[in-house]
């Protein structure tokens, strides 16, 4: 369709700025020249959201470079219906960080937005790759500015948590490697991600690949018990370290169950399945308690994640087209609710130094444009009709229902239980007598702070109203994934 | 023997004659001390190593062997040597401005060098075990003085005679498995031995005790667990470019030996040391990442995990075959730019060899000295494995050999492993950018160190990025050597 390398564009943009902020004058140009490459960056990913050909699964805006010939390694790029939806969250969520740290980050702010950057080249590029190793390699260069942005900006616990988050992931994605050689050797014999889900492996090795893949995705979403590493991260991290890590690292998880447990190896698939609904409804349930049980409002939030990643997980893995685009639906909104109350929560901390829920009370009268849009985060979040979390969840659940009983129950449960916790949220912090932490100063949101809320509220209620574009454009991705889990392929 | 075959048997080993020349030349000049004499000897043999490396890349190009199939030159070789020279002349490079700050610049220092390397070279070239061992003893011999070089510093004292004793008595065992060797086969000359072995009965309890006693040898020199108590105290004593020169050149002439003599020459003997090996491989890995957790001095921690990057590459002789053998190739490469990294931070570090080198003297340097932080970094990701530097692609073929190979369950345990040896190196970033202290590092870059710098970085993150030439280098010198 066009020869320009809009793709490679999209990904090293943002590292070559990254590369550039070290030669900038003084901290003041530094934020605007991130926000300027990361908008630039953003508005080349709606330009290719707009010229993405919906009515094909295949993938587009292709590029081929051989890379290390000897091995079968390549630079291959390439997004279909799913992945032009986490590209375009990634590059939305990107400069909504830089304007979210805009004043809360005032410490060596040069370093900070070159790991921005860098980071959000690198998740760019792990949506757009196509070849498994140069996956990987993404995958895996991202743990270090991540590890940098927790641990130097974080909170006051913030080495312990960017270690644990770095190991718990690198540990797991190693597994991955190994799991990706397996493929390779065991008949594949290619790291083109294409060619690898049109390969048919046996099940013994599948099972293997699975399990591997599994701790590496599992440790990602993460899933019920690898999640621990979450709350310590979440709570850590600065608001644009949480805004990322639960926008969009914890989506790359379930991004690569989408991309390589299911298409890949979709006996193994149709065997875990069970396990993996019932690990899935646990996490529903035991993340929503446990958030239930939080004070912290980031932690809680940090929880609520661990619930809604299951309600994810669980989707995908009814192998259902139903629950399966409601998965995908759920990815995508979930980044923006949770990236937004994220935000919010940071916002309210700049303010007041404070995370205790109960610290908090009638908000929505001394501040009610920040009240106000809080709550709407908050309902969508809890999959109120009309908001963009319903529709997700809604399908989930009709997937869940037709893979077991059992498994919609739990769901319906979890949603029950995140009810409970978000209207609490909801009752305390917002209404009531009016009180602040200390009786400290809040004011309400400056024309950044909206310009930060404002597209994410666009997203929420336009998904929430109108979700059809979203859904022609993923449908034949959709379906060409349902027929790749259809296991009676012709031997290659 | 005509005077032809001596001559082209001489031409044939020029770039060793070049190297052991310019130790003469140094060693005369630095009879006469004069001012700015260090310069000028480090100028020379850095000549001398150019010159001897032009050789042998010319050289390279003509597969021969000389002195009666003694000695070969391939391209197997010619790779392993330009790595030895690459390892010499940075060490070369970041040793002035050691020397002078510790107040030992001497002109042995530089001859010693050479003489090492001129061992290195021999065991990378030697054919017949008596010249491998004799390339073993001149450069070990070498090293032992180097080691000890800070005369008036206890712990370099200490570090040379423990060397001495250690090193002896591995030698010891080497030697000893030689002339088992010979006395089963009736000679030392590797290939004529591979012949003999391939018709003797391979489960013959003498041949198995040679095996052992010469494995035992080579991994003392490789510094694998159980052989490897030495290690972590002469790391730190020595010198630290030294110890730097040690961990690479050291390391890349003795995989040398194991690799000609146990992968390309003797390969009969496979199924004798192939389970040693194994059990080897997985407590080197082990006890290098896990011992490195706890230290305090980087070198010593650095001696730990020089451990763990020797199980690595043992996990490369393990899965075998062409693949495995470049896989070994290409990690000594790459280990020996991001160490020898790592070693010049290091050095730049150093304030004085009597204070030891602590962790804590990295605290701060984000601030401090932000490039120079972040170059440390590269490195240090480098050697955690993490991508997309060389120390990641190096692993990565590793396991890509040992998985080809069917080794599953190793390439497991080596990942394992190598995530837990990332929490060691994750701590050194952590304490240049997130550890406070109100006297960070101030550090003078000579150009010496500079370039020394810039080469490992580029290095460092060029076999990361594309790997694609190196690999096939790599795999151009086994080729060369499985001929």
């Amino acid at each position: 369709m066009t020869e320009v390398p809009v793709l490679s564009i999209l990904f090293l943009l943002p590292i070559a700025g990254a590369a550039l902020i070290p030669f900038l004058r003084d901290t003041n140009t530094v934020r605007w020249f991130a926000l300027e490459v990361l908008l630039a960056d953003f508005l080349i990913a709606l330009w290719v959201l707009l010229n993405f050909d919906a009515s094909s699964a295949m993938m587009q805006f292709g590029e081929y470079h051989a890379w290390v010939p000897a091995l079968g390694i390549s630079y291959r790029l390439g997004i279909d219906g799913i992945s032009v939806w986490f590209v375009l969250l990634t590059t939305l969520l990107g400069w909504i960080c830089v304007l979210a740290s805009w004043t809360s980050i005032t410490n060596r702010v040069r370093e900070f937005m070159t790991c921005l950057l860098a980071m959000q080249g690198l998740m760019v590029g792990v949506f757009c790759a196509l070849d498994m190793i140069l996956f990987y390699i993404l995958w895996e260069a991202m743990l270090v500015p991540m590890y940098l942005i927790i641990g130097i900006w974080g909170g006051a616990n913030r080495v312990y948590a960017a270690f644990k988050f770095f190991l718990y992931t690198l540990a797991g994605s190693l597994l991955f490697l190994i799991g990706i050689l397996l493929l390779y050797f065991g008949g594949g014999q290619s790291f083109d991600m294409l060619s690898l889900m049109d390969t048919q492996f046996p099940l013994q090795l599948q099972i293997w690949v699975f399990l591997a893949f599994l701790v590496a995705f599992a440790v990602k979403v993460p899933m019920v018990p690898l999640h621990t590493w979450l709350p310590d991260a979440h709570v850590q991290a600065p608001t644009a370290g949480s805004i990322i890590l639960a926008g969009v690292l914890l989506k790359m998880g379930a991004y690569g169950f989408l991309r390589f447990s299911l298409p890949m190896l979709p006996d193994a698939s149709q065997y875990f399945a069970p396990m993996m609904v019932a690990l899935s409804a646990l996490a529903i349930v035991y993340g929503g308690l446990l958030a239930l049980a939080q004070s912290d409002i980031k932690k809680l939030i940090a929880y609520s994640s661990v619930s809604h990643m299951g309600f994810i997980t669980l989707g995908l893995f009814t192998l259902d087209p139903m629950g399966m685009s409601g998965a995908v639906i759920q990815m995508f909104n979930h980044g923006i609710t949770t990236g937004a109350l994220f935000l919010f929560v940071g916002l309210i901390y700049e303010r007041t130094h404070s995370r205790e829920i109960t610290a908090y009370g009638g908000l929505i009268k001394v501040v009610p444009l920040f009240g106000i849009l809080f709550a709407a985060f908050l309902l969508a979040s809890m999959a109120v009709p009309g908001l963009n979390g319903f529709i997700g969840e809604l399908l989930v659940l009709a997937g869940a229902f037709g893979f077991s009983g059992w498994a919609g129950s739990a769901g319906v449960l979890g949603a029950l239980i995140g009810a409970a916790y978000l209207m609490g949220i909801y009752r305390q912090m917002l209404l009531g007598e009016v009180k602040t932490p200390g009786d400290a100063a809040v004011w309400d949101l400056g024309r950044r702070e909206l310009a930060c809320a404002a597209p994410l509220l666009l997203f929420v209620v336009w998904f929430g109203l109108y979700p059809k574009p979203f859904l022609t454009i993923l449908q034949p991705s959709l379906d060409h994934l349902m027929l790749q889990l259809d296991t009676e392929r012709p031997e290659p | 023997m005509d005077l032809t075959v001596i001559k082209s048997s001489v031409l044939a080993s020029g770039p060793e004659i070049i190297v052991i020349l310019g130790a003469c030349v140094a060693l005369m000049l630095s009879l006469v001390p004069r001012p700015g004499q260090g310069r000028l000897l480090a100028g020379l043999s850095l000549l001398m190593i150019a010159l001897a490396a032009m050789m042998s890349l010319s050289l390279g190009q003509y597969p021969q062997t000389a002195y009666a199939g003694m000695f070969v030159v391939d391209s197997f070789s010619t790779y392993l040597k330009m790595l030895l020279y690459l390892g010499t002349a940075l060490t070369i490079l970041m040793s002035t401005s050691y020397l002078t700050a510790e107040n030992v610049a001497k002109g042995e220092y530089y001859v010693l060098l050479l003489f090492a390397l001129s061992g290195a070279m021999i065991m990378v070239s030697g054919t017949d075990l008596l010249i491998i061992y004799i390339g073993i003893e001149l450069q070990a011999l070498s090293i032992y003085v180097l080691v000890g070089f800070l005369t008036t510093n206890t712990r370099s004292n200490e570090a040379a005679l423990k060397y001495v004793i250690l090193g002896a008595f591995s030698s010891g065992l080497l030697l000893f498995g030689l002339s088992l060797f010979y006395g089963l086969t009736g000679t030392t000359q590797l290939d004529v031995m591979s012949e003999v072995l391939d018709v003797a009965d391979t489960s013959s309890p003498l041949l198995a005790l040679a095996t052992m006693f010469l494995l035992a040898g080579l991994l003392f020199k490789v510094g694998a667990v159980p052989f490897h108590m030495w290690v972590p105290d002469i790391y730190e004593g020595a010198p630290s470019p030294v110890t730097g020169f040690m961990s690479t050149v050291g390391k890349i002439a003795a995989f040398a030996v194991v690799l000609r003599v146990l992968m390309l020459d003797l390969v009969v003997l496979d199924p004798i040391w192939r389970n040693s090996l194994i059990v080897v491989t997985v407590l080197t890995l082990g006890t290098g990442s896990l011992a490195a957790l706890v230290q305090t001095n980087i070198k010593r921690m650095l001696a730990y995990s020089s451990i763990a990057h020797a199980g690595f590459l043992m996990l490369g002789l393990l899965a075998g075959g062409s693949d495995g053998i470049a896989s070994v190739c290409l990690y000594l490469l790459v280990f020996t730019v991001m160490n020898l990294g790592v070693f010049a931070v290091i050095i730049l570090l150093n304030r004085g060899a009597d204070q030891g080198e602590p962790i804590e003297a990295f605290t701060g340097l984000a601030r401090s000295h932000p490039g120079l932080a972040l170059i440390t970094m590269i490195f240090l990701l480098s050697l955690a494995g993490i991508p997309p530097t060389g120390g990641f692609f190096a692993k990565f073929y590793v396991l890509v050999a040992l998985i080809e190979a069917n080794h599953v369950v190793l390439a497991v345990i080596a990942v394992l492993f190598s995530a837990v040896s990332a929490w060691f190196y994750l701590r050194i970033i952590m304490l240049m950018y997130m550890g406070e202290t109100d006297h960070p590092a101030k550090v003078q870059i000579t150009s010496s160190m500079g370039l020394a710098l810039i080469v490992t970085l580029i290095g460092t993150v060029l076999t990361g990025v594309l790997p694609a030439w190196f690999l096939s280098v790599a795999q151009a010198a086994t080729e060369g050597g499985l001929g």
